[in-house]
């Protein structure tokens, strides 16, 4: 039996991180995930795996440090809450530019500007449509317990490398703040640094006389050479939405209506399916897992057998509009959404979808 | 005896470093910058670390510094070029971590990541070329131009009560308990450049003595930026820069 151990979301994510091999940890303090950086500074890992923990100045200095790390190809991460992550914005683009690996937690709260330090979703945008400038994508990983936020880690590193590109975990207040059993995966060493030269050529390892210098750079004043660079990307972007698509589908096989609810939203919309049930309505839940790539052709492919579909956020409806893309006008997509930190009972989500049926 | 003669290999008493690249640099002549690469370049070569060094380079005429010096880069975001450089000793405690970073870059919107890199004591080198004028964006006001300097946004000089006094930035690095060498050199003559790579080459080995952060500041010229001869700068230089920016260093330890 695998050691479990009851603990937060976010403490969730600190623990990962030293398990899975991560070379360094770079933050700054904001509610509600400052929980990671303490527990970190606690454990000391630098005495044990030798992983490095800093406290920056700013969430602008920690993305940054993020960008040196990442250069070197090491396995580097940071996390923070909304307002931390508006900051990060020109680093996350300058990372994906320079297409470089990292990993970027945000536990949402309620925005926008300082908003509140109770749960939002109001980050989706932020997270998957960019947030920084230029034309660019993140993996995008939505953990609904704190299981998820532990073995999100792992995962958004692989994803991460697998790429050479930012990942970011979009978690929640709730997801982060809750106590939930936790099971500890195996420990995993840190690359060496003979496997990063091998596993990462191109990183800034110092260059040897047997090789032409690594150079990490976003910028390329050549049109022709800036244009290929933003196709390359594209075709990253494309062969994530081929390969890393991840959801869960809760009693959607003989669905006629779809919630779609990703993090701790997905949750309550879980016992919300079970009343419907009850009460013969077939209603089913689509749980993203990567908010980008979306599951696009999953609810393609479902469309044909349901009558309607509703998002369901703790936001005004963000991802509300992938849904109605992937949709394209087939079905009525509707929407249901409380903010300021106020999390909706599944009574209510059930009582705003048959509202939504009957109207 | 025939030139052909006299020019060959064992005859030569002095050769461009092989860790400064062929690549023609981009700088304006009479630009500091090119010597200063060089002087990194020959330190770098004398001291047998270019395996071990790597740089970050700013935003500013100097974000090609990766085309002339010929060790591994990294391009910061503009500012955040010790952010990348704390990160990459922390990661890399063998090796040499330097940042290039101009007057704009570092004293205007990298004053935070400056200020704390040098505060935590990073055992890195930071290369501050203060030249008080923004180069590449067309020779806009920095934070470290003069009272009365003409710039491109400050068209009628600058004015202490528009636009602020100049940051003596390198005065403050030299107070906080991190650093260990903070010194004010240029490179407008043979003797001042020998004296920069005097400092250049201690600040490396300071890092590699763990001594905490070395800081050298290089007053330089922007002869473009300025409108004048490379010859008028070096002169306007030493006549109106020296008594805001004094040579010397602020301290060693």
């Amino acid at each position: 039996m695998a050691e479990q151990i009851l603990m937060k979301g976010n403490e969730a994510i600190a623990h990962a991180a030293i398990r899975c091999g991560c070379d360094g940890y770079f933050g700054y303090p904001i509610t509600p995930q400052s929980e990671v950086m303490e527990t970190l500074m606690d454990e000391q890992p630098w005495e044990t795996t030798g992983m490095v923990v800093l406290q920056a100045e700013s969430e602008t200095s920690s993305i940054n440090m993020l960008y040196g790390g990442a250069s070197c190809g090491k396995k580097v991460m940071t996390s923070s809450s909304s307002p931390g992550l508006s900051l990060m914005c020109e680093g996350l683009s300058y990372l994906a530019g320079a297409e470089l690996p990292c990993l970027v937690v945000n536990v949402v709260r309620g925005g926008p500007g300082l908003g509140t330090i109770q749960p939002g979703q109001g980050d989706y945008f932020q997270a998957c449509k960019g947030g920084g400038h230029g034309d660019y994508k993140m993996i995008v990983l939505a953990p609904s317990s704190a299981q998820e936020m532990y073995d999100f880690v792992d995962l958004g590193f692989e994803l991460a490398f697998k790429y050479r590109n930012p990942a970011m975990i979009l978690a929640d207040g709730v997801v982060g703040q809750m106590m939930e059993k936790v099971e500890l995966r195996p420990m995993k060493p840190r690359w060496t640094n003979e496997e990063i030269i091998k596993k990462m050529p191109w990183a800034t390892t110092g260059k040897t006389s047997d090789r032409k210098q690594n150079v990490i750079t976003s910028l390329a004043l050549d049109a022709a050479v800036h244009e290929r660079l933003n196709h390359t990307l594209i075709e990253k972007y494309k062969k994530m939405e081929d390969e890393d698509v991840r959801f869960e589908s809760i009693q959607c096989e003989d669905a006629e209506h779809v919630i779609v609810a990703y993090g701790c939203m997905s949750r309550i919309c879980e016992s919300t399916i079970e009343m419907a049930r009850k009460e013969g309505i077939k209603l089913g839940l689509l749980r993203p897992i990567t908010l980008f790539p979306f599951p696009t052709k999953e609810i393609d492919r479902m469309v044909p057998q349901l009558k309607s579909m509703m998002s369901v956020e703790l936001s005004t409806g963000q991802m509300l509009e992938d849904v109605k893309l992937a949709v394209n006008g087939r079905l009525p997509v509707n929407f249901f959404g409380r903010l300021g930190g106020i999390v909706p009972s599944p009574e209510e989500v059930f009582e705003a979808f048959k509202k939504s049926i009957n109207k | 005896m025939d030139v052909k003669d006299i020019i060959k290999p064992e005859n030569r008493v002095y050769s461009k470093s092989p860790v400064l690249t062929s690549t023609i640099m981009h700088y304006c002549p009479g630009c500091s910058h090119g010597t200063v690469h060089k002087l990194i370049a020959e330190v770098i070569e004398e001291m047998g670390i270019q395996e071990e060094t790597i740089g970050i380079s700013p935003v500013g005429c100097a974000v090609f510094a990766y085309n002339y010096i010929d060790i591994d880069w990294q391009q910061a975001a503009h500012g955040r070029a010790p952010a990348l450089a704390t990160a990459t000793k922390r990661l890399h405690p063998e090796k040499y971590v330097f940042t290039y970073q101009g007057d704009g870059d570092l004293a205007s919107i990298g004053t935070a990541e400056i200020m704390h890199a040098c505060n935590r004591g990073e055992n890195i080198v930071v290369i501050f070329i203060n030249n008080a004028i923004y180069g590449m964006t067309g020779g806009q006001m920095a934070p470290t131009t003069l009272i009365g300097m003409k710039t491109a946004t400050s068209p009628y000089g600058r004015d202490p009560k528009l636009h602020g006094q100049p940051l003596k930035i390198t005065n403050l690095i030299a107070q906080l308990d991190g650093t260990c060498y903070v010194t004010r050199q240029s490179v407008q003559t043979a003797a001042a450049a020998r004296k920069t790579k005097r400092a250049i080459k201690k600040a490396f080995e300071n890092s590699a003595l763990g001594k905490g952060t070395s800081f050298v500041e290089v007053v330089s010229t922007c002869n473009s930026g300025w409108k004048l001869s490379p010859v008028k700068a070096n002169e306007w230089m030493v006549e109106n820069m020296f008594p805001e920016y004094p040579i010397g260093d602020l301290k060693d330890r």
